[in-house]
């Protein structure tokens, strides 16, 4: 290889290393790692990070045709198999099928639409959806060390749960998951023509109707874990017990850390249940699915778009809702926890194998929340968007600003009147923590 | 009819019970489905549903109970056929045949089933009954040539046909007298 590139190539490796460290300053044993390393290691998540989830988008299309056609009596794809052999897969293929379909078809753009947006939306469409998962732990942060040894890198990897440990999880995903809206409005608006803009308009109403509430409906979490890091907030979930079901701790029994955790997920569950509404409202589905309206709007935004282009839209709906289900497990049911000492401390003892269990419970319970979404979808009926407006203005905001109050004065009853019961750190000193770490 | 809004209360309000209650019926309808067997669909080419009596299906030739094709060529079917789908060549029988005393048979019978709208007016005009709808309904090919049913077919799908109602039954050479007596007449009114 010519030295220049590879000096280039060294040169950038060294870049994306010090930006990944600098945005990752903790972990004593993080620091010994050679830069190399840790960008060859952020790569590797990357990739598969990505590999997981476009894999895990196929198969929520094909779980979803599933749970509808069993919903409406009827048996789903079954057949498909391997494409092009005789393998059979009983319905497993499917997704391959869908996929090469997608690549294979004619990639036609209507003559009265603008081109470049039309062609700009699906990918402003697919593409925040898969960028939020770059903050979401998925498995424990203790670095772990590969039992084989791997060539021109060390076998050392640093925070293996997570690609990138930022301090203001949330708010990134907040604020990148947003970006979808452009796609969907921008896709609407290039079309030109009177389907796709009606949804575009919808999504537009739809936005500004949840993303408030949903911004203010996790601040309680906030409050009560004191961090805005999605990893130390799943950490606070593993030691006083999961967010929205406080019952799940390691220590259940223990009165002291069980009554205040009580008393907070009264605040926490509505908190959970307004951040979930938002969450269908985000990610386009059911209840609120208005800017696709198959019944109405044909389809909607994505009326003009076929081939690859319409698979975009898809694969960035599926996307969406896995980002979703995935953030809502972090938040409130423990993130990759389970109340058990040894399966926390896995990393420790298995390695890199450890980790990899602890991702698939991780994934075992984002299916879950998948699961939901379906069965919500295909049980409700679609609201008209001023109802949406209502619901969300009028019934959610002013729900999650008292839940924030409330919980303010739970978090300082519980520091004043229970000076033994463990809440954590006081009001003051998590206000410094936080304001600390978004500042770093 | 005026359609009753009766008020609802705060709880129904906040739409829960109606979204609980349609989330238990769809999980019921998918708890059935899966474990008791309660889907209502066919998985159609190996399950088949039972075609009903008086099924309108592919138009077929049928012979009679000896086996002698029923067809006179009068080409009644071939007219009525609103989508023309029929073509008929009408042909004499050879003289030996055991049913020679019938004028004419068909020497050619072509059905498109391209064309056919599958509508029986061709069974339902035929003097002789030597055409009917018989229960075949995936009548499918891989060319035109091959969804053109000939004669050879149509008797093929067809098969014999007994009714109560013999005709011809005798031969020609000593015929029969209740034959003659059905048949005379009509010849000597044709006449």
């Amino acid at each position: 290889m010519d030295p220049t590139l590879v000096h280039a190539l060294q040169h950038t490796l060294h870049l994306v290393a010090q930006t990944a460290v600098e945005v990752t300053p903790a972990a004593d044993t993080a620091a010994q790692v050679p830069l190399l390393d840790v960008a060859f290691y952020a790569m590797v998540k990357i990739l598969i990070g990505l590999g997981v989830i476009l894999g895990t988008v196929s198969y929520t299309v094909l779980a979803e045709r599933k749970v509808c056609a069993f919903m409406q009596d009827r048996v789903g794809p079954n057949r498909t198999g391997i494409p092009l052999t005789n393998i059979p897969m009983w319905g497993l293929g499917q997704p391959i099928a869908d996929a090469l379909k997608g690549l294979l078809k004619e990639q036609f753009t209507p003559n009265h639409t603008n081109r470049f947006f039309y062609i700009l939306a699906p990918m402003l469409a697919v593409s925040p959806a898969l960028i939020t998962v770059c903050v979401i732990p998925f498995a424990s942060l203790t670095t772990v060390t590969l039992p084989f040894e791997i060539p021109f890198f060390g076998n050392v990897i640093p925070k293996p749960g997570v690609i990138a440990d930022i301090n203001v999880g949330p708010v990134f995903i907040f604020a990148i998951s947003s970006l979808t809206v452009y796609g969907i409005v921008l896709a609407g608006w290039a079309s030109n023509s009177k389907f796709p803009f009606l949804g575009g308009i919808r999504s537009s109403a739809q936005m500004i109707s949840y993303e408030v509430a949903m911004g203010l409906s996790v601040i309680p979490v906030f409050m009560v874990t004191g961090t805005m890091n999605l990893s130390k907030i799943v950490d606070y979930q593993y030691q006083h017990g999961w967010l929205a079901l406080p019952f799940i701790s390691p220590n259940p029994l223990d009165f002291a850390t069980l009554l205040p955790a009580l008393m907070l997920a009264l605040v926490l569950i509505p908190a959970f249940f307004i951040f979930l509404v938002s969450s269908f409202a985000e990610t386009n589905r059911m209840p609120f699915d208005l800017p696709e309206s198959e019944q109405e709007l044909v389809g909607g935004y994505n009326t003009e778009y076929g081939g690859m282009r319409f698979a975009l839209f898809f694969l960035g709906e599926y996307a969406a809702l896995i980002m979703s289900s995935a953030l809502l497990v972090t938040l409130f049911f423990g993130g990759w926890t389970l109340p058990f000492e040894a399966y926390n401390n896995l990393a420790q003892s298995w390695g890199i194998f450890g980790i990899i269990l602890q991702t698939l419970v991780f994934i075992t319970k984002v299916t879950g929340f998948i699961l939901l979404f379906i069965w919500v979808r295909w049980s409700t009926p679609r609201f008209r968007y001023d109802a949406l407006m209502d619901l969300g203005w009028k019934v959610f905001l002013p729900t999650s600003l008292a839940l924030i109050v409330v919980c303010g004065t739970m978090l300082a009853g519980i520091q004043h009147f229970g000076g033994g019961l463990k809440a954590g750190a006081s009001a003051k000193e998590k206000a410094t923590a936080i304001v600390a770490d978004v500042s770093r | 009819m005026i359609v009753q809004r009766p008020e609802l209360t705060w709880y129904e309000k906040t739409y829960f019970p109606s979204l609980i209650g349609g989330m238990v019926i769809t999980f019921g309808h998918l708890w059935r489905t899966v474990f008791a067997n309660g889907k209502v669909t066919m998985e159609y080419p190996e399950e088949k549903w039972a075609v009903p009596k008086g099924y309108r299906g592919a138009p077929t030739l049928v012979k009679d109970e000896e086996g002698r094709e029923k067809c006179v060529s009068c080409q009644l079917c071939e007219f009525i056929c609103p989508p023309r789908a029929i073509r008929i060549k009408p042909g004499e029988l050879p003289a030996g045949a055991a049913n020679a005393h019938v004028e004419k048979g068909p020497k050619e019978f072509d059905i498109d089933m391209i064309r056919c709208i599958y509508c029986g007016l061709c069974e339902e005009v035929c003097p002789e009954e030597a055409i009917f709808l018989r229960q075949d309904y995936a009548i499918t090919g891989l060319s035109r040539e091959e969804m053109l049913h000939n004669k050879a077919k149509l008797y093929e799908l067809g098969g014999v046909m007994t009714l109560p109602v013999k005709k011809w039954s005798a031969p020609p050479a000593g015929a029969g007298a209740e034959a003659t007596a059905r048949n005379e007449p009509a010849r000597a009114g044709a006449v």
